[in-house]
């Protein structure tokens, strides 16, 4: 057994680390969303006000609806992608399942600045996928909506947050002990039916845990909006960033900031409640 | 349920009215030859185990019959429809699996539903079955349970439910004892046993236990490195074993290994008459068939020879002693409890108990 000293003392670097780089910001945040702006200088008067910004001007609602919608359109392509892919590896792959396991996480060693520009590249009115489109005459002008759209968005965070969801659904689904499966078959049941009633529910916890990876990481995400998004593309984080820089109201910027960690908080706690639900000893 | 007396005599068993058939079955695995030209009837109510060490093929066998592995060669028969052609769900017969496999995320219930339900059979004939079925097994005050919450026992009744809720015609049972200590596996054999008998469901039972082979079955086959060794009801098998590795594994036993010349059997310091041709031999003597000699005649059906007791293990209703029978030759005794024993004595046994076996 170790002593009370030395458990105390093991235990101050996690909670110092805990205390100032997470507790004592978001504390800040929480304050300054209270303060205020006047002539160009944060003023500490507390007060509800920019809350109240926040919910009558429709403006900010509009942009957070359109975000959490990119993000949900993430979560759903990317495990819709992440899902089987996940699935042949677990079971189907054979020899090739190492090879196929080291291609799915290599992308994640590329800087994300790196895969923002080969998209824009891409889709751009002179990129890739235009200039292949024209060259097989199916269009004569380029498509527009390749390049600065909230399709653009989607696709590429959907390309960056797919490997996260592939990952716990591929240990969930690695997990599954085999004779399971044989007993499912053993009991008269096809493969559908083996999917349906033994893997899908002992997967839902990778599941959930990889869909809830996708839309957490995209909620917050303000790189793909600039990058590749435009101004119909223009997500959550964007405003937050532009509050805090060129618009110099650091308080409603806050603001917006705790109603988002709000938003993921809850989401989170949901998670994991289900996640609770479905695990299985 | 076809008549299954307790000790059917070999002959009339199988071929009467065989459910299942293997012919001339193999399989291997890369440039492994796992099973070696298997060809084995069972009948109808029978209860067959499977006997054999690690890596005797036992299992392969049992998984190319529920059909999780395809033969290499030989064909595979049930009732008249060949089996090996169909894809496990579409087969009659159902497993118990050795560490139970029971679904985790599902109540004890609903692992019993489960082949119903996937069968799409009607929700109250559903239920009605699922409570025959734990019923059977003594568990249903555990239908609500989850796999985790049960004991190794517990699951393991569960499994059997599961699989007899189906009334498959065939039940394949893949060492589901061996996970439970000894005492709660003896009280499970006896139970299996009994509800074998109820239900009249044919066992085809995987084991490495002979203790436990030999409690359970109508009929044994031993498979050795994948081929058929023997295959005969218990009092048989251990009566009259075929071969050495057979008189080794079912039961403990003395090989004497020797040779016979003139009528004359002689291995190391043994000699009786034996009127067989010339040649080496092997005969299998139990310990249990050598006796202290009692002070009288010598029968001429019997051999005695005096020996030194070199050890005696005491095993409450029975005595071990290993004796030394003069130039190294070591026997091992199996005597009723009678005390402390020592020195040289003179040992008896009947001819006839000598068993010639090949190698």
């Amino acid at each position: 057994m170790y002593s009370r000293t030395y458990k105390s003392l093991v235990s101050i670097p996690p909670l110092f680390w805990v205390g100032a780089f997470l507790l004592l910001p978001y504390a800040l945040m929480f304050a300054h969303s209270l303060w205020a702006v006047r002539e160009g200088v944060i003023v500490h008067e507390w007060n509800w006000s920019n809350y109240k910004i926040l919910f009558a001007n429709p403006l900010y609602a509009q942009v957070l609806f359109r975000t959490m919608r990119i993000a949900a359109s993430v979560t759903l392509c990317s495990l819709l992608l992440g899902y089987p892919l996940a699935y042949y590896l677990a079971f189907h792959a054979g020899a090739r399942k190492e090879l196929l396991y080291q291609l799915v996480i290599v992308p994640l060693w590329v800087s994300y600045l790196v895969r923002g520009y080969a998209w824009k590249t891409i889709l751009g009115s002179e990129g890739v996928l235009n200039g292949f489109l024209q060259y097989l005459h199916l269009r004569h002008e380029p498509v527009g909506f390749f390049l600065y759209s909230p399709f653009a968005v989607v696709l590429m965070l959907t390309h960056i947050y797919t490997p996260f969801v592939f990952l716990p659904i591929y240990a969930a689904l690695e997990h599954i002990p085999r004779p399971l499966l044989e007993a499912s078959q053993d009991l008269g049941a096809s493969s559908l039916q083996t999917f349906r009633r033994v893997i899908l529910p002992l997967s839902m916890p990778g599941l959930l845990a990889g869909a809830t990876f996708a839309f957490v990481l995209s909620l917050g995400d303000f790189l793909a909006p600039i990058l590749v998004g435009g101004p119909s593309g223009t997500m959550i984080a964007n405003v937050v960033e532009s509050l805090f820089g060129a618009a110099f109201d650091w308080p409603l910027g806050a603001a917006i900031s705790v109603g988002i960690l709000v938003i993921t908080i809850s989401l989170l706690l949901l998670s994991e409640f289900l996640e609770k639900r479905w695990a299985f000893k | 349920m076809s008549a299954s007396p307790a000790n059917p005599p070999e002959q009339t068993t199988a071929e009467a009215t065989a459910l299942l058939e293997v012919r001339s079955v193999g399989k291997r695995f890369g440039s492994t030859q796992v099973l070696k030209n298997i060809s084995l009837d069972i009948a109808s109510g029978e209860f067959l185990t499977l006997l054999g060490e690690s890596g005797s093929g036992k299992t392969t066998l049992l998984r190319l019959i529920a059909g999780f592995e395809q033969p290499s060669a030989g064909e595979i028969w049930m009732g008249g429809e060949r089996l090996d052609i169909l894809p496990p769900y579409k087969r009659p017969v159902n497993t118990v699996f050795q560490n139970y496999a029971l679904f985790p995320h599902l109540s004890a219930r609903d692992n019993v539903a489960y082949g119903l339900r996937v069968k799409g059979t009607p929700a109250s004939e559903t239920s009605s079955r699922v409570e025959e079925a734990l019923s059977l097994v003594k568990m249903q005050g555990f239908a609500a349970s989850r796999p985790s919450q049960l004991s190794g026992g517990q699951q393991q009744r569960i499994a059997l439910a599961r699989a007899l809720v189906n009334r498959p015609q065939l039940l394949l049972l893949d060492e589901p004892l061996s996970a439970l200590d000894a005492n709660l596996r003896k009280q499970m054999q006896s139970e299996l046993k009994a509800l074998q008998r109820e239900i009249g469901i044919t066992f085809l039972f995987v084991t490495h236990d002979q203790e436990e082979a030999m409690a359970l079955s109508d009929r044994i086959a031993l498979l050795r490195d994948g081929a058929l060794e023997q295959i005969a009801w218990p009092r048989e098998i251990y009566a009259r074993p075929a071969t050495a590795y057979t008189a080794q594994f079912i039961g403990q036993t003395n090989l004497l290994r020797g040779e016979i010349r003139g009528s004359i059997a002689t291995c190391g310091a043994l000699r009786w008459p034996l009127e067989e041709a010339d040649g080496p031999v092997i005969f299998s003597l139990r310990p249990e068939a050598i006796r202290l000699s009692a002070d009288g005649k010598r029968q001429a059906s019997e051999v005695k020879f005096r020996a030194v007791i070199r050890q005696q293990l005491y095993g409450g209703s029975s005595e071990t002693l290993e004796v030394d029978c003069g130039n190294g030759q070591m026997l091992r005794v199996r005597i009723p409890a009678c005390g402390p024993l020592a020195g040289e004595r003179e040992f008896v046994f009947s001819i006839s108990d000598a068993i010639r076996v090949k190698e």
